[in-house]
C-alpha cells in the first residue's frame, strides 16, 4: 500500500489567534510597567538597565515572545516563552534571599507568559489543538509544580544542609538513623521507642482497631435496617465538622487528672487520680474515636454494594447464616477492609491535633516535626528527617492500597439493581455486634455532650459545673457602646481569618479541582496520567509535611509568603484540591460525554461547553467540593499551625494555644462555635443543592476525610 | 447536481489509535441532497469515520471536505455539520426550547431570532406543545425528535446520524426511520447515517457504503450490494444467505457449481475455473418433493412463522436455510424432500 505516503495531520491554525497575541502583550506591558516585586519599586525594565543582569534573558524572550506571536510564528513563541518563564524562576531561586521578592510585576507576566505557551503549543498540535485544554493543564501544572513538588522538595533537602547552609550528605543520613527515630526500647523493658516506632505502632493499633469498629456499626447499620438510618447521616457529618482536637479536649476532660470519670473513680473505688490519658492510650482512644466513622463509611458503602442476590444464592444452596457470612459476605468485604485499614492507618500518621493535646511524653512524627521547626529547637534539618520519615510511612501506605486494591477488588454491583433484602446476620455475631456498636456509640455521644456542655459551665475540667456565660464572653464577647458594634472578645480575629480564609480557598479549590478533573476525564491528551497523578499526589502528603514545606520553602524571596493570608489560601487550595478532583471525577463519570460532543457539534467553543453543560451538569459535585473545602479549612490544624502568624490567626491554632495555656473552657466553648458554623453552613449548602438536584443525576454521597 | 461542490468528501483517510487502525484508507463522497449509510459490524470503524466527519475524531492522514471546503485541521464546531447521537445528548438540564437555541446561541445569533429558528423545527417535527418540557419529561421518540430538530436548526451543509434507532423499540423504530427518510427527501438534505442494522440500511439509503476491520468491503445501493454482493462478507452481512464451498468448473458448454458430489448450472460471469462459493438466498430456495428438484435431502426442521415457513434441510451442500412463502403446505420433520432453484438466482464467489 501507499500507506506511508500518506501525509500526517498536522496543525495548521485555522484562523488568527489573537488571544495568544494579547496576552505576550500584557506580559511585555507588565515587565516594561508594573513594579516587579512584591515591596513596589520599579519595573522588571527598570531593574534591568539599572544593572538587574538576571532580568535581561527574561525581558529578551518575552519580546521575541511578543514577535513571534505577532508573526503567528507559535514554535518561536512556545520556546521564547518557555524559556522566560523557567529562566525567571531558575535566575530568581538561584539568587534566593538577595533577590527580590515577586509581586504584581512579575506574577501577571509569569501568568501571561505560560498562558502564552500553553495557547501557542496548542496551535502546534499538542492536546489535539485545543488551546482552552492546553491552557489548563499547563496551568494547573505549574502551580502543582510550584506549590507542591517545589516547597516539599525543598524541605526534604533540607535534611541534608549543616546549620551553616553547607551541603553535607552525611548529615542526612545521620539524621535519618538517630536512636530517637527508630529506637526500640520500650519493646526490652526500656524506656521509651524511637518517634517512627512510635508512630507506627500508633498507627497499626488505630488503623486495626477502627476497621474493626466500623465493620462492626457498618453491620449493625445496614444489616439493621432503616430504623438506623439517623447512624449513618450522623457519622457521615461527625468528621467533616469535628475539629480534630475535639475528641482529645473531650478525653482529658473525662479522664484526665482532675477529669469528671477520674473524680468518680476515686470517690467509689478508690482509684488513685493518674495521668494515664497522656500517652498511647489516650492518643489511640481520641484517634479511634475521630477515624472510626471514616472506617464504617468505607464498609457501610462496600456492605450495600454486595448484591442482596449474592447471599440469597448461598441460603438456596443450603447455607445456614453463618455459613453465609463466612463464605460470601466476609471474603467479599476484604478489599474494603483493607481499604478502611490502611486509611485509618495514614490518618493516624498524618494526625496532629489529637497527640498534641494528648500524646504527653509519648512521641509521634507530626508533632515531633513541629517542635522541631517551632519553638526554641528551630532545626529544619532535623524535622526535614522527620518529615522524610514520615511521608515515606505515608507513602508505602499509599502504595500498599494500591497494590492491593489493584488485585483485590470485586466487583458485585452489576448494572441491573437486584432484588432482595440484605440477609440477617448470624444470631451471635448482630448481638456481638449491636452491643460494641451501642456501647461505642454512647461513649462518642458523651464525648459531644462534654463539648456541648463544656463551654457553659465553669470549669468542666474541674468538675466546677456552675452555669455561666463566662467563656464566650471572653471569647466572643460584643460591646454595642457609642461607637458602634465592637467585637471585643479574644477570639473574633481568628474566627473572622478563618472564615475569611475559607470562604476564599473554597471556591478556588472547587474552580482548580473541578477544572483537572475536567480535562482528565474529557480529554486525551499526551502526558494525561501523569497530569492526573499530578493533581492527586497532595493527598498523600501528610500535613505536618506541607506546613514545615511551606516554611522552608516559601519564608524568602522569590516566593516570600509567610505571614500573609495568601500562604494559607494557597495551603489549602492545593492540599484539597485532590478532594474536588475526585468529586468531578465521579460526577463526570455519570454525564455522558456525547453531550459535550453534542454542545461541540451545535458550533459551541471548549469554553461555552463548560459554561452552558459541564458546570450545570457538576452542580452537586461543586457543592461538595465547596463545603469540603470551607469545613476542611475551618478545622485543619496539622499545615496551618506552622503558617498562621500573630496577624493572620486561625480558629484551630487559637484554640491548640489555649489548650496549651490551660484554658479549656475557652477552647470547648471556640470548639463548640466552630461546630455550629460549620454545621449551619453544610445544612445551608445541602439546601440550596437539594434545590439544584437533577433527578437520577444525584451525585454519590462522597467520603470525605481530614487530616 | 455536482457532487464535488456539495456534500462530503472523504479522501484516502486513516485513523490510528497507536498501533491499533481504526479507519484504513478509506474514501468516499456524499453527494448533496443524498443519503449515505456507513454500515458494518461492531469495531468496523464506522462511527469512527462518522465521527472524523464531525471533527470529534482527529484524522491521523488524509483529506475530509464539506461543501467543497476542507476542514480537515477544523474543529467540530468550526464545521457546518450537525450530529444526532445515539444517546441523543439533550441537554438535561435545558428545556426542549433552549436545547434547540443552542446551535444559533452558539454562533452569537440573536435570542429572539434563535427562538424563531428553533421554533419552527420544533414546529415541523410537531414538537411545538412540548417547548417547555425537560427531555427527562419525554418519551424515546420525542427525544429523538428534539434531537432531530435541534441539529437542523443551523441548516448544516450534512446532517450526521449515529445510530440514530437503536434505542428505540421495534415498532417504533420503524415509524421513524420512515420520518427520518421523508425528512431528508423533503427537505433535500445530505446525510450521513451510521448503523449496523442491515434491514435499516436498506430501506432508508440512496447510497449504502459497507465497513469491515476499518475498511470499505463494497458500496452500492442498497438492491446492488442485496443482489451483487461481491464477497462472502457481504453476502452473508446483508440479509441471509445460505453460502456452500465448492469448485466452479468453466468448459465450452458453461459452467457448473459442485460441491459434495453434486454439480449445478451456474452463471459464472467472467470466472475462471477453481475454487468458489455459492450464496443463496432463503427465499430463493423451494421445498419440493423428494427425487424433484436439483438436491436430494431431508428436512431437519420446520419453523410456523405465519408470513413463511422457514425449513432447515440437510443436504450434501450442509444445511440449507429455505423460506416457503406458501404456509399452508407444512413439510414434516425427517421427510425426504428435494431443493429446487434457479441457476439465476445463485450468486458465485470466488473464495
Amino acid at each position: 500500500m501507499e500507506q506511508a505516503a500518506l501525509a500526517p495531520a498536522v496543525f495548521v491554525p485555522s484562523s488568527r489567534d489573537r488571544a495568544t497575541m494579547v496576552v505576550t502583550a500584557i506580559a511585555v506591558a507588565a515587565l516594561a510597567m508594573v513594579p516587579w516585586a512584591a515591596d513596589g519599586g520599579p519595573s522588571a525594565l527598570l531593574r534591568a538597565v539599572n544593572g538587574s543582569t538576571a532580568l535581561w534573558p527574561t525581558l529578551a524572550a518575552a519580546l521575541v515572545a511578543l514577535i513571534c506571536s505577532l508573526r503567528e510564528f507559535d514554535r518561536g513563541t512556545a520556546t521564547a516563552a518557555g524559556f522566560a518563564v523557567v529562566w525567571t524562576f531558575g535566575a530568581a531561586l538561584a539568587e534566593g534571599a538577595a533577590g527580590p521578592s515577586f509581586g504584581a510585576g512579575a506574577g501577571i507576566a509569569l501568568t501571561a507568559l505560560t498562558v502564552a505557551l500553553s495557547r501557542a503549543i496548542a496551535r502546534r498540535g499538542v492536546f489535539n489543538g485545543d488551546a482552552t485544554i492546553a491552557t489548563i493543564v499547563v496551568v494547573i501544572a505549574t502551580l502543582l509544580v510550584i506549590f507542591i513538588f517545589f516547597p516539599v522538595a525543598k524541605a526534604l533537602l533540607a535534611a541534608g544542609f549543616d546549620a551553616q547552609g553547607r551541603f553535607a550528605p552525611q548529615l542526612a543520613l545521620q539524621r535519618l538513623l538517630t536512636e530517637d527515630i527508630w529506637g526500640l526500647g520500650c519493646f526490652g523493658g526500656g524506656t521509651n521507642c524511637g518517634v517512627a516506632i512510635n508512630s507506627a505502632m500508633l498507627a497499626t493499633i488505630v488503623g486495626v482497631t477502627s476497621t474493626l469498629l466500623g465493620l462492626v456499626f457498618a453491620l449493625v447499620v445496614q444489616r439493621g435496617g432503616q430504623r438506623y438510618a439517623g447512624v449513618l447521616k450522623l457519622m457521615s457529618i461527625l468528621p467533616i465538622v469535628t475539629p480534630p482536637f475535639v475528641i482529645a479536649l473531650a478525653l482529658v476532660v473525662l479522664f484526665g487528672r482532675t477529669g469528671i470519670v477520674t473524680g468518680w473513680l476515686d470517690a467509689w473505688f478508690g482509684i488513685p487520680r493518674s495521668r494515664w490519658i497522656y500517652g498511647l492510650p489516650g492518643v489511640t482512644l481520641a484517634q479511634l474515636l475521630t477515624f472510626s466513622p471514616i472506617a464504617f463509611m468505607i464498609l457501610y458503602g462496600a456492605l450495600a454494594a454486595i448484591s442482596p442476590a449474592m447471599e440469597e444464592a448461598a441460603q438456596t444452596l443450603r447455607a445456614s447464616r453463618a455459613r453465609v457470612f463466612r463464605t460470601v459476605t466476609w471474603p467479599l468485604l476484604r478489599p474494603a477492609l483493607a481499604n478502611a485499614f490502611l486509611l485509618s492507618f495514614v490518618e493516624s500518621l498524618a494526625d496532629f491535633g489529637n497527640p498534641i493535646v494528648l500524646a504527653g511524653n509519648f512521641e509521634v512524627l507530626s508533632t515531633k516535626i513541629f517542635f522541631a521547626v517551632a519553638g526554641a529547637q528551630n532545626d529544619p534539618g532535623r524535622a526535614a528527617a522527620l518529615a522524610m520519615v514520615l511521608l515515606g510511612l505515608t507513602l508505602l501506605a499509599f502504595w500498599l492500597q494500591q497494590r492491593w486494591m489493584g488485585r483485590l477488588s470485586y466487583v458485585t454491583v452489576t448494572g441491573k439493581g437486584d432484588g432482595g433484602t440484605p440477609g440477617k446476620l448470624p444470631r451471635p455475631l448482630w448481638y456481638g455486634c449491636f452491643g460494641i456498636a451501642g456501647t461505642w456509640m454512647f461513649f462518642m455521644l458523651v464525648c459531644y455532650a462534654i463539648i456541648l456542655v463544656g463551654g457553659f459551665v465553669k470549669d468542666i475540667g474541674r468538675g466546677d459545673m456552675a452555669l455561666t456565660l463566662h467563656h464566650f464572653a471572653q471569647g466572643f464577647g460584643m460591646d454595642f457602646g457609642s461607637r458602634g458594634t465592637l467585637f471585643v472578645g479574644s477570639a473574633w480575629d481568628s474566627l473572622f481569618t478563618t472564615i475569611e480564609v475559607a470562604t476564599v480557598s473554597a471556591p478556588l479549590t472547587a474552580l482548580v479541582g473541578l477544572l483537572a478533573a475536567y480535562v482528565i476525564t474529557r480529554h486525551r491528551f499526551v502526558g494525561r496520567r501523569a497530569f492526573e497523578f499530578l493533581t492527586m499526589v497532595s493527598f498523600a502528603i501528610p500535613g505536618t509535611v506541607i506546613g514545615v514545606s511551606y516554611i522552608v520553602a516559601f519564608n524568602v524571596a522569590p516566593l516570600e509568603l509567610t505571614g500573609g493570608m495568601a500562604i494559607l489560601v494557597l495551603c489549602f487550595v492545593f492540599r484539597n484540591m485532590p478532594v474536588g478532583v475526585r468529586a468531578g471525577v465521579a460526577a463526570l463519570a455519570q454525564i455522558d460525554k456525547s453531550l459535550d460532543e453534542a454542545s461541540s457539534t451545535l458550533r459551541a467553543s471548549t469554553l461555552r461547553t463548560l459554561r452552558e453543560i459541564v458546570l450545570p451538569l457538576l452542580r452537586p459535585a461543586i457543592f461538595t467540593t465547596l463545603i469540603f473545602s470551607f469545613t476542611h479549612a475551618m478545622t485543619a490544624v496539622s499545615a496551618v499551625i506552622f503558617l498562621a502568624s500573630a496577624k493572620y490567626n486561625l480558629a484551630t491554632v487559637y484554640v491548640i494555644n489555649r489548650v496549651e495555656a490551660g484554658e479549656y473552657p475557652l477552647a470547648i466553648a471556640y470548639s463548640t462555635v466552630l461546630i455550629f458554623v460549620m454545621l449551619g453552613v453544610l445544612f445551608g449548602m445541602q439546601r440550596l443543592v437539594g434545590d439544584a438536584r437533577l433527578g437520577r443525576r444525584a451525585a454519590q454521597p462522597m467520603l470525605v476525610t481530614g487530616h | 447536481m455536482n457532487s464535488t461542490t456539495g456534500g462530503v468528501v472523504f479522501e484516502r483517510v486513516t485513523k490510528k489509535y497507536g498501533d491499533v487502525t481504526a479507519v484504513d484508507d478509506v474514501s468516499f463522497h456524499v453527494a448533496q441532497g443524498e443519503l449515505v449509510t456507513l454500515l458494518g459490524p461492531s469495531g468496523c470503524g464506522k462511527t469512527t469515520t462518522l465521527r472524523m466527519v464531525a471533527g470529534l475524531e482527529a484524522v491521523s492522514g488524509g483529506r475530509v471536505l464539506i461543501g467543497g471546503t476542507d476542514v480537515t485541521l477544523r474543529a467540530a464546531n468550526e464545521r457546518d455539520v450537525s450530529m444526532v447521537f445515539q444517546s441523543y445528548a439533550l441537554f438535561p438540564h435545558m428545556s426542549v426550547l433552549e436545547n434547540t437555541c443552542y446551535g444559533p446561541l452558539s454562533m452569537r445569533t440573536d435570542r429572539a431570532k434563535a427562538r424563531a429558528m428553533a421554533r419552527a423545527k420544533l414546529a415541523m417535527l410537531g414538537l411545538s406543545e412540548y417547548e417547555a418540557r425537560l427531555p427527562s419529561e419525554l418519551s424515546g421518540g420525542q427525544q429523538q425528535r428534539v434531537a432531530v430538530a435541534r441539529s437542523l436548526v443551523l441548516e448544516p451543509a450534512v446532517l450526521l446520524f449515529d445510530e440514530p434507532l437503536s434505542n428505540l423499540d421495534a415498532k417504533l423504530r420503524r415509524r421513524v426511520r420512515e420520518e427520518i427518510r421523508d425528512l431528508q427527501q423533503s427537505l433535500s438534505l445530505t446525510v450521513l447515517y451510521v448503523t449496523h442494522d442491515q434491514e435499516e440500511a436498506l430501506a432508508v439509503s440512496d447510497h449504502i457504503i459497507v465497513m469491515d476491520q476499518g475498511r470499505i468491503a463494497q458500496q452500492g445501493t442498497p438492491d446492488d450490494l442485496y443482489e451483487k454482493p461481491q464477497s462472502r462478507f457481504l453476502a452473508d452481512f446483508i440479509g441471509d444467505a445460505n453460502l456452500v464451498d465448492g469448485e466452479l468448473r468453466v468448459d465450452t458448454n458453461g459452467a457448473s457449481f459442485v460441491a459434495g458430489g453434486v454439480a449445478v448450472p451456474v452463471r459464472a460471469g467472467a470466472m475462471a475455473s477453481g475454487p468458489a462459493t455459492l450464496a443463496i438466498r432463503p427465499q430463493r430456495l423451494r421445498v419440493v418433493d423428494a427425487a424433484q428438484g436439483l438436491l436430494p435431502g431431508a428436512c431437519r426442521r420446520a419453523s410456523y412463522l405465519g408470513s413463511r415457513i422457514e425449513y432447515i434441510v440437510a443436504t450434501a451442500w450442509g444445511e440449507l436455510l429455505v423460506f416457503d412463502p406458501d404456509a399452508r403446505h407444512t413439510r414434516r420433520r425427517d421427510d425426504a424432500v428435494g431443493i429446487a432453484f434457479d441457476p439465476d438466482a445463485v450468486i458465485v464467489l470466488p473464495r
